[in-house]
């Protein structure tokens, strides 16, 4: 067996030292009932690096690569080009197979990125202070509206109706079992965000008030007002951002006020990969609630002879030390993923930041202008940055995806996946559109789709 | 034993008169291989970039509402040369698996094998949507579904949860089936029971459930009490969650009576299987009567550990609990093709807890495990459980005349052997041990766990190292334990070589510096 060091010759002499006699006298603590006679037989035996090969090879062959086709999926899903030396950096040994920093001496590289990383995310998102990540967008959503009760003392949570599905469904599903009560909404389909309707929803209980920002149907609220109303009630506003890359182009949700700023990395390096691993984000405007803060935290420190260093620290949040009075029961983090996020986004820098987002916008409005001119086709935004909501004037969104799909296009997301059998949202599509969408996919798009329709 | 490998070659070390090996201060602060490297805001620079992207153009239109943002975000930019530097030289500051031993009890951490990397990387595994029309990812559905089909054989378990995205995750997942469980019975069960050697994250966990969390101690042989379990059930026990094998290294022998006892009171059995490498392919947890155990693919499948995370933490659960899962959930249909279930309804039986995560779950983790497995199949694993045991004991005989072993005499160690700081000299402890291995080239063993045992040291060598690199790992730590026995003061200021010298944790929890800041522009 090629991961195997061990010879039979060395398993005799070990078997000897320790005094046994097979290797069966090692496992007599298993009680028979529990004990198998030889491999479980309803399983294949070990195969070579070829046959394994081959094996994946065969069910990746039967899935269309993104890569492949016209692409215009999102939803809190974003396929953008990453450079090839992100791969490359994220492959070295060192990164790959190292274990959270515990032993801060030899953990130097994992721990000055994990601060430059924390630097980069919280400066994206106006912020003071960024954790070392959490699993993805939706369980940092989740523990930011837990965080905001344990700061406000309140334990009840507004959701915007245009907030990702998946998220509010997270929400609510750890709320069912800590007792908070999460008052949610489904989206209002019309061209600006029902601000007014999520403000009148906030009462003295409230302890943070949650929206998306773009939101699930691409649009852009004004957070502003949506903070000072929040604030005005002693509540706190969360928000969570899915797509990174509109930060290069859009304010940041701290300058406009917002408390917690959470969201989904995966756009920057780490690829969509069917859903995970992602990159969960998470952040805080104002320093004094840093120790609220779930997930890990990377700080500066000196060594013993004065050299700059970095320790993970402030742990006493964390359950390894505070057990059942811990912050989150949360135990790593999604290193390697900000890894792939930190060196993606050194290579963009500012400069290349902005014109990526830029990029994405330009795309965007080209496809936006384009596919509203089919007919029956009308666009719901007035305001977008790389997605927008497509209304497909009664036809069934989700039928249409999939004959696109037989088509050969992979056109976007239906309201219906997301929210399925909801009354009035059957026939709107979300289209979004990244730097990696040539004009000519766009162009596919809007005839497949004219053809479908008609 | 006492040759550091089988020629007896040994590098020679000059001694300075300083007793250390600095030789002269370098203007650079570099000592030719071992590289400093700043930050990248310090090298850096907002307007390089190392993308090349067209320009933006004023006039191109703009759709935002008017939320440009117009401050600078404050990012600063490399060339790709620049940064490939930037992080390869970061990355000589780390110790990893390819390094060397890593023998960190309770994180299993093995050789990562690389076709895993290769196959998570095809583009029809990496390159596609999570939320693709079902019809053009049957390839991926059919992965998730066969690793799924994996874990129940190989625990002997009938039902699945794929999308816990790590092991606390999974043993939220566990834990809030089994409360969903009860609820669904009218059943307000209010205690979970976690022994005291557990896993910070098994309370964790139980308190966030809502539960009140109960300690049950540990015998003197390392074993979970289990008439003291037997004297504190009651039915107002919703469940106890048990690491098996334990954090002590030691098989839970009482386990299916322990099992048998809980259900006979209406409780459930959370196992965490944290430690599962040691029995894989040999022992099913089903037939030692568990509900719900999460499985560690970073662990004992073998996909790695990235510097932490990210994990993988799919959940597997007895009879009883599998219709409580979390959504979605991947089915085969009658045609032979794979089909995802996100929502309650005609095609699912309604008694699902809810959802976890956004998406699937951790499926860049799932080719990789699912390669790893059927690399090894059922014979590879069980030969991987078998050397893994036979490592760790191996090293628990090689060191217990010299090492304070609380356990030694409690039977064979399972996959990871636990030693205490008993006896050592001039007020050193544990932690001046692991620095002292970092100087012999080794990343230390874990430390100050399980809480039960004074200065516990927990040694996981796993099945992936030669007999001659376990051999050298023993010599090493003889010495460094014969230096910590003679009270040996120049441990305290160890590690000497590494890049760098202890940090001051104190300083930065006291005074925390979170993110970069720019410096004051000088007047």
């Amino acid at each position: 067996m090629r991961y195997l060091p061990l010879t039979d010759t060395d398993r005799a002499d070990m078997l000897a030292k320790i005094g046994a006699n097979l290797i069966d006298d090692l496992f007599v603590d298993v009680p028979a009932v529990a004990q198998l006679d030889g491999p479980i037989r309803e399983l294949p035996m070990h195969a070579s690096e070829m046959a394994v090969e081959r094996h994946m090879k065969a069910r990746a062959n039967k899935n269309l690569a993104a890569g492949d086709a016209p692409f215009f999926l999102g939803a809190g899903a974003y396929r953008h080009h990453v450079p090839a030396s992100v791969d490359t950096v994220i492959q070295r040994g060192e990164f790959l197979t190292a274990y959270t920093p515990y032993q801060p001496e030899i953990a130097q590289g994992t721990l000055q990125m994990l601060f430059e990383f924390q630097s980069q995310v919280a400066r994206l998102y106006g912020c003071a202070v960024a954790n070392a990540s959490m699993y993805d967008g939706s369980t940092a959503c989740w523990e930011a509206v837990a965080m905001a009760g344990r700061v406000t003392r309140c334990h009840r949570a507004v959701l915007s109706g245009a907030l990702h599905p998946h998220y509010s469904q997270v929400v609510k599903t750890m709320a069912q079992f800590t007792g908070d009560t999460i008052a949610d909404a489904m989206p209002a389909i019309q061209t600006e965000p029902d601000n007014a309707g999520l403000i009148s929803r906030i009462d003295d209980d409230t302890a943070c008030v949650v929206v998306q920002y773009p939101d699930i149907l691409g649009r852009i609220p004004d957070l502003t007002e949506l903070a000072d109303a929040a604030h005005a009630k002693g509540a706190l506003l969360v928000v969570v951002n899915t797509e990174p890359v509109a930060l290069g182009a859009i304010k940041s949700p701290g300058e406009m006020g917002a408390d917690i700023v959470v969201g989904e990395g995966q756009s920057i390096g780490v690829g969509l990969q069917f859903g995970g691993p992602y990159l969960g984000l998470f952040a805080v405007r104002d320093p004094k609630h840093v120790r609220q803060m779930p997930g890990r935290l990377c700080g500066e420190t000196t060594d013993a002879e004065g050299k700059r260093g970095f320790v993970l620290t402030l742990s006493t949040r964390e359950q390894h030390i505070r057990r059942e009075k811990a912050t989150s029961n949360i135990c790593t983090n999604s290193g390697l993923c900000a890894l792939a996020f930190n060196v993606h986004m050194t290579l963009l820098g500012e400069k290349g930041l902005r014109e990526l987002a830029a990029e994405n916008h330009r795309l965007a409005c080209i496809a936006a202008d384009r596919l509203e001119k089919i007919p029956g086709v009308s666009l719901l935004n007035s305001a977008f940055f790389n997605e927008f909501t497509l209304q497909l004037g009664g036809n069934p969104a989700r039928e249409v995806v999939r004959s696109l799909a037989d088509l050969g296009v992979l056109g976007g997301v239906s309201l219906d996946r997301l929210y399925p059998g909801v009354a009035g949202l059957e026939d709107a599509l979300l289209v979004a559109v990244t730097e990696t969408t040539t004009e000519e996919d766009i162009e596919t798009l809007a005839k497949e789709l004219e053809g479908v329709l008609s | 034993m006492n040759a550091p490998n089988k020629s007896g070659w040994k590098p020679e070390m000059q001694v300075s008169e300083d007793g250390l090996h600095n030789g002269p201060s370098t203007t650079t602060g570099n000592r030719a291989l071992m590289l400093e490297e700043p930050l990248i805001f310090e090298i850096g620079h907002p307007e390089t970039t190392g993308v090349d992207l067209p320009e933006i153009d004023p006039d191109a239109p703009n759709r935002l509402g008017g939320f440009d943002r117009s401050d600078p975000i404050g990012l600063v930019g490399l060339t790709e040369p620049e940064t490939v530097r930037h992080y390869t030289r970061l990355s000589r500051q780390n110790y990893g698996i390819d390094l060397g031993f890593f023998p960190l009890g309770s994180c299993t951490m093995k050789h990562n094998p690389r076709l895993n990397e290769k196959v998570a990387r095809l583009p029809g595994f990496a390159d596609i949507h999570p939320l693709a029309p079902q019809q053009s990812v049957q390839g991926a559905l059919q992965v998730i579904h066969e690793l799924g089909d994996w874990l129940m054989k190989l625990t002997g378990m009938p039902g699945v949860a794929m999308s816990p995205k790590a092991g606390a995750h999974g043993e939220l997942c566990g834990i809030l089936a089994i409360r969903a469980a009860h609820t669904a019975r009218g059943d307000a069960r209010q205690v979970v029971l976690v022994p005291e050697s557990a896993h910070g994250t098994n309370p964790a966990t139980a308190a966030f459930a809502g539960y009140k969390v109960e300690d049950i101690p540990a015998t003197p042989e390392g074993r979970v009490d289990l008439e003291a379990i037997k004297a504190r059930l009651a039915p107002d026990v919703a469940a106890v969650m048990i690491t098996n094998p334990n954090t002590c290294g030691l098989f839970e022998k009482d386990f299916r009576e322990i099992a048998d006892a809980v259900h006979a009171v209406g409780g459930y059995v959370y196992c965490d299987g944290a430690n599962f490498n040691a029995i894989v392919g040999r022992v099913r947890p089903g037939d030692l009567g568990v509900d719900a155990m999460h499985i560690n693919l970073h662990k004992t499948f073998s996909t790695p550990h990235g510097g932490g995370g990210p994990g993988s933490g799919p959940v597997v659960f007895s009879e009883a609990l599998k219709d409580f899962a979390p959504l979605p959930v991947v089915r085969k249909t009658a045609d032979d093709s794979y089909e995802l279930v996100e929502e309650e309804g005609r095609k699912h039986r309604g008694q699902s807890f809810g959802r976890m995560t956004a998406f699937h779950g951790q499926m860049g983790m799932f080719t990789r495990a699912l390669t790893y497995m059927l690399s090894h199949g059922a014979d590879g694993l069980k030969q991987v459980a078998e050397d893994a045991v036979l490592n760790a004991n191996y090293v628990l005989r090689s060191l217990e005349d010299i090492l304070h072993a609380p356990f030694a005499d409690s039977g064979p160690c399972m996959h990871e052997a636990l030693f205490g700081d008993k006896d050592f000299g001039g007020g050193l402890s544990t932690l001046d041990l692991a620095k002292a291995l970092i100087d012999e080239g080794y990343h230390p063993m874990t430390v100050y766990f399980p809480l039960v045992v004074h200065g516990a040291m927990l040694v996981e060598p796993t099945e992936t190292e030669s007999k001659a690199s376990i051999d050298q790992f023993i010599t090493a730590f003889r010495s460094v334990t014969e230096r910590a026995l003679a009270g040996d003061e120049s441990m305290k200021q160890a590690p000497y070589y590494a890049p760098r010298r202890r940090l001051d944790e104190t300083q930065a929890a006291r005074k925390p510096k979170l993110a970069w800041q720019d410096p004051e522009p000088s007047a």
